[in-house]
C-alpha cells in the first residue's frame, strides 16, 4: 500500500482507484493515475471554486478547458492567451525552470494554432539583500530571456515584486499572447475512430519524470537539491522548429486536433484529448522516439521532456504530416490511434501493458471542498527597513528605491522586446504593453498584475484591486479589456488559512469580473507554495488583454513643462497594506473597501480620453501612492512638479501621510493642458487639479508635510536596482 | 527590386526583414535553407535569429546550408548581401566578411535602442547615408562583440571596411574599435549586429533603418 503514497496519492484516493479500476493497477497504470490525480493536473482543491467564475462573453472564442483562452478581435482574427506558473522548478534551478516555464506557455498557445506574439512575466522573489534571491533573480531573468529571445518572441512586459514570504518559494508566472485566424484555430479533442496519433518534436527522455506530482503538488523543503533531476531542460531551437512546423501543418489543413505535452507528458496529453473527444486511445510506447533506448513504458508515459506536440491526423494525411516534420528537421512518429472503446490502452510492440478507462483517469479524481478558516491575526513577518523619524522627502526616495517599485530596466534590457515588429510600447515604457495588429486594423494592450501583499491583507479586496489595476493599466493606453486569464499561486489548500485565502480570492475575482463584464477565458492554479517558514503571500496574478482602435493614440508620453497635473477618480488613499506600512514593519489584516462601480467610471473616462487624444500623459496611482507616482512621472520626463495634495485630504478626509503615500484603487494622475483636463470634467468622475509640471524639483505638499527632492535624486534612487542585483558581476558597459 | 530573405531552422527575424524590405518599396521571397536557385533575386538578406540553435558556435552550422553556397556565388558576382545579427555571424563564419563575433563582454543578452555612427566604408547599403551621420536602431544580441586579429583589424580600418560604429559611450558588448558593422573589400556584402529591420515604422520607434534597405535599389536605378 505504500507505493501509492510515495507517488502522492492518499489512501482514500487509492481505494477509489481500486473501486473504479476493478483491480490493482500495475506500475504503468499507477504512475498514470498518480499524475493525473495530482493537484497540478486534477485541480482537486480548486475546481469547485473555479466553477464560480464568469467565462462567457460575446467576444470569447475559446474558454477554459482548451489549451488557452481566445477572444475575437475582428477581421477574422483572434487573440489567444494564457498565464501559467513554473514556480517550484524555478526555485530548484532558476535558469531552466524559468526557461521551460516560458516554453510551456508558448506551446499552450501554439497548440491552439496561434503564432505567439508576446510574452509577459510576473515574478516574485524574497528580499534583495539575500544572496539566494540575487541568484534566483539572475537565473530566472536569464532563463526567460534565453527562451523568448531565441524563439523570436518579444517579452513586452511584466512585474517583479520582492517580499520575504517568497524567499524560499519564488514565483515565476509566464503569460503568452498569440494571434490566429479564428477559423483555423484547432481544438484539443481527439476525434474520429481510426485516426492516427502523431507525436512530433523532441525525443522523449528521462527528464522531468514525475515533475507534476513531486514538484508541483507538494510542499517545498529547504533542501530540495535531490529534486533537481525532476526539472526539465529546455531547447528553444527545437520549439522554434515545432512552432513553424505547426503553423505549416495547420495552414495545409493536415490536423484534426493538436495538443502540447506539458506536465505529466503523454499521459496527460493523450488522456485529455481522448476525454475531451469522448473517445478511446491506444498508444504504443515502442513507437515513441527515445533519447535513451532502455526506457520503461511508465517512464515513456510520464516523461516531461520538453518541446513535444501530439496531433490527431486522418490516415490519408499522415504522410504529409511526417514530410513537414522532416522539412523542419524535427522527429515525428505515429504512436497510436483513436478508438471508440473509451479505454486508454498502453501497448509495447502490440502487447497491452496498461489499460485504464479514460474518464476514470482524467475525470475520476475526487474534488475536495476546502475547509476555510480565517486567521485571527496577521500571519506573515514584519520587518522595519525605514529609519524612524524619516520625513516625507526621505520616505519618497526610499520608496522609489525599494526593489518592488524601482525601475526593472535591468531585467527588460535582457529581453528582446521588438522582434515581430509590433511593439508600440515596450516593457516599462507605459502602464500596459501595446502591440500593433495590422491584420485586424487595430492594436491590443496587455497587462499583468497581482500584489500579493495586499491580497494577504484582504484576499477578496486585494484580488478585486488586482483586476481593477489591470483594467486601469489598459485604460492608460486607451484599451478596453476583452478577457482575463489568471494564475492562482497559493500555499497548501489543506490548511484552513490558505483555504480561506483561496476561496476569498476566487470570490473577489468572480465579483470584479462580473461587475466589469469580463470573461475569464483560462488560467492555472499553483498550490502548495509553502515552505517550513509558512505559505507565500496569496498571489492571484491577473493577465488581461484589451483592444484599442488606433495605436497612434495610446498616450504614454512624458509630461511637458507647464502641464497641469490632476487626480481623477474615486481615490481614497490608505496606508493599509501599502509600501510605506511594509517599510515600517506595520503590516496587518484588512484593506479599505474597494468600490468597483465608481472605479469603472474613472477607467472608462481615462480610456475614452486617451482614445480621442485628450489625454497623452496618464498613469494609475499604485505602489507607493501619489508622491511616488508623481516622482516617477517627473523623472521619466526630466521635469519636476509643484503640487498640493490638500484637495485630496479634504475630499477623502484622510491624513497628510495617507494623501502622500496611501494606496488603493480608482485613482489616476493626468497631465496636460488646462483645457484638455477641463474637457474631462462634468462626466461624473471627480477631478482635482493638483498643480503644474515645472522645474527640476519634485515638490509635493500635503498639509504641514511636504516632499521636496531633486528630479536627479529621484532618478538615482529609482534606477538603483541594477547594481544591487549585480553585486557579484561587473555588469555590462552602460 | 526583389530581396531573397534566407530562412534556416531557428531564424526568427526573417518576417521582420521582409516587412522592412516591403516598407522600403521592394518585394521579397523567403529562401529556405536548402534552395540553391537564386534566379530573379536582386539582393540577399541573411536575417537575425538563432540559426540551428546557435549550436557548436553562432553561425557555424548555417554556413554549410546549400543556400549559403548560392549566396557566396551571388556575392562573388557583386550582388548585394546584408547580414543582420545572426546573419552577420553567418557571413563571418562563411568567410564572406572578415572577423568574428564573440560573447558580449557582460555575458548577458542586451536589448535597447541605441545610436550608430556611419563610418567611411563604400557600399550600396550606405548610399543614402554620409559618414558621420547618426542613426537610431535597436541593439539586441548576446554574441555581438566584434573581434579581428590585430593585422586583420588594421587592414579593415586601412581599407575603410568599417560600415558602422557604436556612438561614443554606447558600445554595448566590448567590440573592438566600437565596430558594429563591416563590409567586404568590394563593399557589396555588409554585416551588422544592430537591427535596422526593427527601425522602419514610426509607430514602433525610429525609421532610420529604412535607409539601408532603400540603398541598393537606389544604386541599381
Amino acid at each position: 500500500m505504500s507505493k501509492h503514497r510515495e507517488l502522492g496519492l492518499t489512501d482514500d484516493e487509492y481505494e477509489l482507484i481500486l473501486e473504479k479500476h476493478g483491480r490493482e493497477p500495475n506500475d504503468v497504470e499507477l504512475a498514470m493515475f498518480s499524475l493525473l490525480w495530482s493537484e497540478h493536473c486534477a485541480y482537486k482543491h480548486s475546481k469547485k471554486l473555479l466553477g464560480k467564475l464568469p467565462t462567457e462573453g460575446p467576444r470569447v472564442v475559446m474558454g477554459p478547458g482548451e489549451n488557452a483562452g481566445a477572444v475575437d478581435i475582428g477581421n477574422g482574427w483572434s487573440i489567444a492567451f494564457k498565464v501559467e506558473s513554473h514556480n517550484h522548478p524555478s526555485a530548484v534551478e532558476p535558469f531552466q525552470g524559468a526557461a521551460t516555464g516560458v516554453g510551456g506557455i508558448l506551446r499552450d498557445v501554439i497548440a491552439l494554432g496561434a503564432r505567439p506574439i508576446a510574452i509577459l512575466d510576473s515574478l516574485r522573489f524574497g528580499e534583495l539583500d539575500s544572496e539566494r534571491t540575487r541568484y534566483l533573480v539572475d537565473g530566472v531573468v536569464r532563463g526567460i530571456g534565453h527562451y523568448g529571445n531565441s524563439m523570436g518572441i518579444p517579452t513586452v512586459g511584466g512585474e517583479i515584486y520582492f517580499e520575504p514570504p517568497y524567499e524560499l518559494n519564488c514565483l515565476v508566472n509566464a503569460m503568452c499572447v498569440g494571434i490566429a485566424r479564428t477559423d483555423e484555430m484547432v481544438r484539443a479533442a481527439a476525434q474520429g475512430t481510426g485516426n492516427m496519433v502523431v507525436l512530433f518534436g523532441s525525443k522523449t527522455g528521462r527528464d522531468g519524470i514525475g515533475g507534476a506530482s513531486v514538484l508541483a503538488s507538494a510542499e517545498f523543503g529547504e533542501d530540495d537539491e535531490g529534486k533537481r533531476p525532476t526539472v526539465q531542460i529546455g531547447d528553444p531551437f527545437e520549439e522554434s522548429k515545432v512552432l513553424e512546423c505547426c503553423q505549416e501543418l495547420l495552414a495545409a489543413e493536415l490536423l484534426v486536433s493538436l495538443q502540447d505535452l506539458g506536465a505529466a507528458g503523454l499521459t496527460s496529453s493523450a488522456g485529455e484529448m481522448a476525454s475531451a473527444g469522448d473517445t478511446g486511445i491506444d498508444i504504443d510506447v515502442a513507437s515513441v522516439p527515445l533519447r535513451e533506448a532502455d526506457m520503461e513504458p511508465f517512464e515513456i508515459m510520464v516523461s516531461e521532456s520538453q518541446e513535444r506536440m501530439l496531433a490527431v491526423v486522418e490516415p490519408g494525411k499522415v504522410e504529409g504530416v511526417l514530410a513537414l516534420c522532416t522539412k523542419w528537421q524535427t522527429d515525428s512518429a505515429v504512436i497510436g490511434e483513436v478508438t471508440d472503446t473509451g479505454a486508454f490502452r498502453i501497448l509495447k510492440d502490440g502487447e497491452v501493458v496498461g489499460d485504464i478507462k479514460v474518464h476514470d483517469l482524467v475525470d475520476g479524481c475526487p474534488l475536495y471542498d476546502l475547509e476555510p478558516g480565517e486567521p485571527a491575526e496577521w500571519i506573515y513577518p514584519n520587518q522595519v527597513t525605514l529609519r524612524e523619524g524619516a520625513d516625507a522627502s526621505e520616505i519618497t526616495l526610499s520608496l522609489l528605491g525599494s526593489p518592488s517599485i524601482a525601475s526593472k530596466r535591468w531585467a527588460y534590457d535582457q529581453y528582446d522586446s521588438v522582434v515581430g515588429s509590433r511593439t508600440v510600447h515596450r516593457a516599462g515604457a507605459a502602464d500596459a504593453a501595446v502591440l500593433n495588429i495590422p491584420e485586424s486594423n487595430r492594436a491590443i494592450a496587455i497587462a499583468i498584475d497581482g500584489n500579493g501583499r495586499r491580497v494577504a491583507c484582504s484576499p477578496r479586496l486585494g484580488t478585486i484591486e488586482a483586476a481593477l489595476e489591470c483594467a486601469a493599466n489598459l485604460a492608460c493606453v486607451g484599451a478596453e479589456p476583452l478577457g482575463v486569464t489568471n494564475c492562482l499561486n497559493f500555499g497548501n489548500p489543506e490548511k484552513p488559512t490558505v483555504a480561506w485565502q483561496l476561496s476569498q480570492s476566487i470570490d473577489g475575482l468572480g465579483e470584479v469580473c462580473r461587475a466589469l463584464d469580463l470573461p475569464v477565458v483560462g488560467g492555472n492554479v499553483s498550490l502548495y507554495n509553502e515552505t517550513p517558514t509558512g505559505p507565500i503571500y496569496p498571489t492571484p496574478v491577473i493577465g488581461m488583454v484589451g483592444e484599442l482602435p488606433n495605436p497612434e493614440t495610446c498616450a504614454g508620453e512624458p509630461w511637458r513643462d507647464g502641464d497641469w497635473i490632476a487626480l481623477a477618480g474615486p481615490f481614497n488613499p490608505s496606508l493599509a497594506g501599502s509600501e510605506l506600512e511594509k517599510a515600517r514593519g506595520q503590516l496587518g489584516k484588512g484593506l479599505p473597501d474597494a468600490e468597483i462601480e465608481p472605479a469603472r467610471a474613472a477607467i472608462e473616462l481615462v480610456r475614452d480620453g486617451v482614445r480621442d487624444g485628450t489625454i497623452r500623459t496618464v498613469t494609475d496611482v499604485s505602489d507607493g501612492g501619489i508622491a511616488t507616482v508623481l516622482s516617477e512621472l517627473a523623472l521619466t520626463a526630466g521635469i519636476g512638479c509643484d503640487v498640493t495634495l490638500d484637495p485630496v485630504i479634504v475630499q477623502s478626509e484622510c491624513s497628510e501621510e495617507d494623501a502622500l503615500f496611501g494606496e488603493g484603487s480608482g485613482g489616476f494622475i493626468l497631465a496636460g493642458t488646462a483645457a484638455s483636463i477641463e474637457m474631462l470634467g462634468g462626466k461624473g468622475v471627480q477631478i482635482e487639479m493638483l498643480g503644474r509640471a515645472e522645474g527640476n524639483e519634485i515638490k509635493v505638499q500635503a498639509g504641514e508635510s511636504s516632499v521636496d527632492i531633486l528630479v536627479a535624486e529621484a532618478k538615482a534612487s529609482f534606477e538603483s536596482l541594477a547594481h544591487r542585483i549585480d553585486v557579484d558581476q561587473p555588469g555590462i558597459t552602460q | 527590386m526583389i530581396w531573397g530573405v534566407l530562412q534556416f531552422p531557428g531564424s526568427c527575424d526573417e518576417r521582420d526583414a521582409q516587412n522592412a524590405c516591403e516598407r522600403a518599396g521592394a518585394e521579397t521571397r523567403l529562401i529556405w535553407q536548402d534552395e540553391t536557385d537564386l534566379s530573379g533575386i536582386d539582393g540577399i538578406i541573411v536575417p537575425g535569429g538563432f540559426s540551428y540553435g546557435d549550436y557548436l558556435r553562432v553561425g557555424a552550422i548555417a554556413q554549410f546550408a546549400p543556400a549559403m553556397g548560392a549566396v557566396a556565388e551571388f556575392a562573388a558576382k557583386g550582388g548585394p548581401v546584408l547580414g543582420i545579427c545572426n546573419g552577420f555571424q553567418v557571413l563571418c563564419e562563411s568567410g564572406l566578411l572578415p572577423g568574428a563575433l564573440l560573447t558580449n563582454e557582460g555575458t548577458r543578452f542586451i536589448s535597447r535602442q541605441g545610436d550608430l555612427v556611419v563610418a567611411e566604408a563604400e557600399s550600396p547599403f550606405l548610399s543614402e547615408m554620409s559618414p558621420g551621420e547618426v542613426i537610431s536602431i535597436p541593439f539586441k544580441h548576446q554574441t555581438g562583440r566584434y573581434f579581428a586579429p590585430p593585422e586583420m583589424l588594421e587592414r579593415i580600418e586601412a581599407n575603410n571596411q568599417v560600415a558602422f560604429r557604436y556612438a561614443e559611450g554606447q558600445n554595448p558588448n566590448g567590440s573592438l574599435n566600437d565596430i558594429a558593422g563591416v563590409v567586404n573589400e568590394a563593399g557589396n556584402v555588409m554585416g551588422l549586429m544592430p537591427h535596422p529591420e526593427h527601425a522602419v515604422d514610426p509607430l514602433t520607434d525610429s525609421t532610420d533603418g529604412l535607409k539601408l534597405f532603400r540603398g541598393p535599389a537606389r544604386v541599381e536605378a
